[in-house]
């Protein structure tokens, strides 16, 4: 037996609503459980790196956390096109979930870097093209946050700072391929999709295992908050009015 | 490996134990005020529709 299902149903914030609430536990559950998996194999399985001693094992948390920082940018930067494009609220309320939680793995890719320079290079913060970018790109997060807090009409913040973040796009890129761009303090990609990678593959195994956890991690995180979101914007609807009864009468 | 050593990580403790704690501590956080604020938006569609 087939089941069809209309997909567009999930495009109104109503219906929307009910599926990221089913959703959150099981990607929570499978975040929380990558990532004990992955701590167990960076902390205790992975062995100490020939150059850098222990201090190599920031990187289980500093690459995935600067992954996910530009990953969700473009994400959100995806769903400011589309409700650009579309006009659609449901778009622009999931661009809105996902900056503070792209912001929150910006600051974490800094601050795991910093400490990560201190014993490798002797420096908390050089102004490398790496990581200057990566801080503008904390920036563009901030400042799409703090455009959209400014404008008290739900529909012209979507607009607005829709435009701010694709314009700030181009910042990904060059986040991106600094290291083959300029020849500064950062080093190259351990992982790319053009060569092998440099690295154990039991490095390689925990780095990945805590990236997918991120990843889990931040689909979680934004479809909570998107459902916070919705309320706030909905709150005078019919169908947030039949959902408070029926919280009402079940509780 | 004794747990001294462990936390020791070879003399650079703190940059690693830094980066793990603070890391976790900025996930607590962001979670913890996202449940807040959809309790507070539950609440304030709540009131909102009882006064219709």
């Amino acid at each position: 037996m087939t089941t069809s299902i209309n997909w567009f149903r999930f495009a109104s914030p109503a219906s929307f609503f009910a599926l990221a609430g089913r959703l959150v536990p099981w990607f929570a559950s499978a975040a929380a459980l990558l990532a004990l998996l992955g701590c167990y194999l960076g902390l205790f399985v992975a062995p100490t790196d020939a150059q850098q001693g222990e201090a190599y094992r920031i990187i289980f948390i500093h690459v995935p956390a600067a992954w996910m920082s530009m990953f969700i940018y473009l994400v959100m930067a995806f769903w400011c096109a589309i409700s650009l494009t579309f006009n659609t609220r449901l778009a622009a309320m999931m661009a809105q979930s996902l900056a503070p939680t792209g912001a929150m793995f910006t600051f974490v890719a800094l601050w795991t870097g910093a400490l990560w320079g201190k014993p490798t290079w002797g420096t908390y913060w050089a102004w490398d093209a790496r990581m200057t970018s990566e801080l503008i790109l904390l920036f563009l997060y901030f400042g799409y946050m703090a455009l959209r807090n400014a404008i008290d009409d739900p529909r012209r913040a979507d607009r607005a700072s829709a435009v701010l973040a694709l314009v700030g796009a181009v910042n990904i890129p060059i986040i991106y391929f600094s290291v083959k761009w300029w020849n500064t303090l950062h080093q190259g990609a351990s992982v790319s999709l053009t060569s092998a990678p440099s690295m154990a593959k039991v490095m390689l195994a925990g780095m990945l295992v805590m990236a997918f956890a991120a990843w889990f991690y931040a689909i979680a995180i934004a479809l909570l908050r998107v459902q916070a979101i919705i309320l706030e914007r909905e709150r005078a609807t019919g169908w947030v009015g039949e959902l408070a009864t029926g919280a009402r009468a079940a509780k | 490996m004794s747990a001294g050593d462990f936390l020791a990580m070879g003399g650079y403790g703190f940059y690693v134990w830094g980066s793990y704690i603070v890391a976790i501590v900025a996930i607590a956080i962001e979670v913890a005020a996202v449940r807040s604020r959809l309790n507070a938006a539950g609440r304030m569609s709540n009131h909102e529709q009882s006064n219709r």
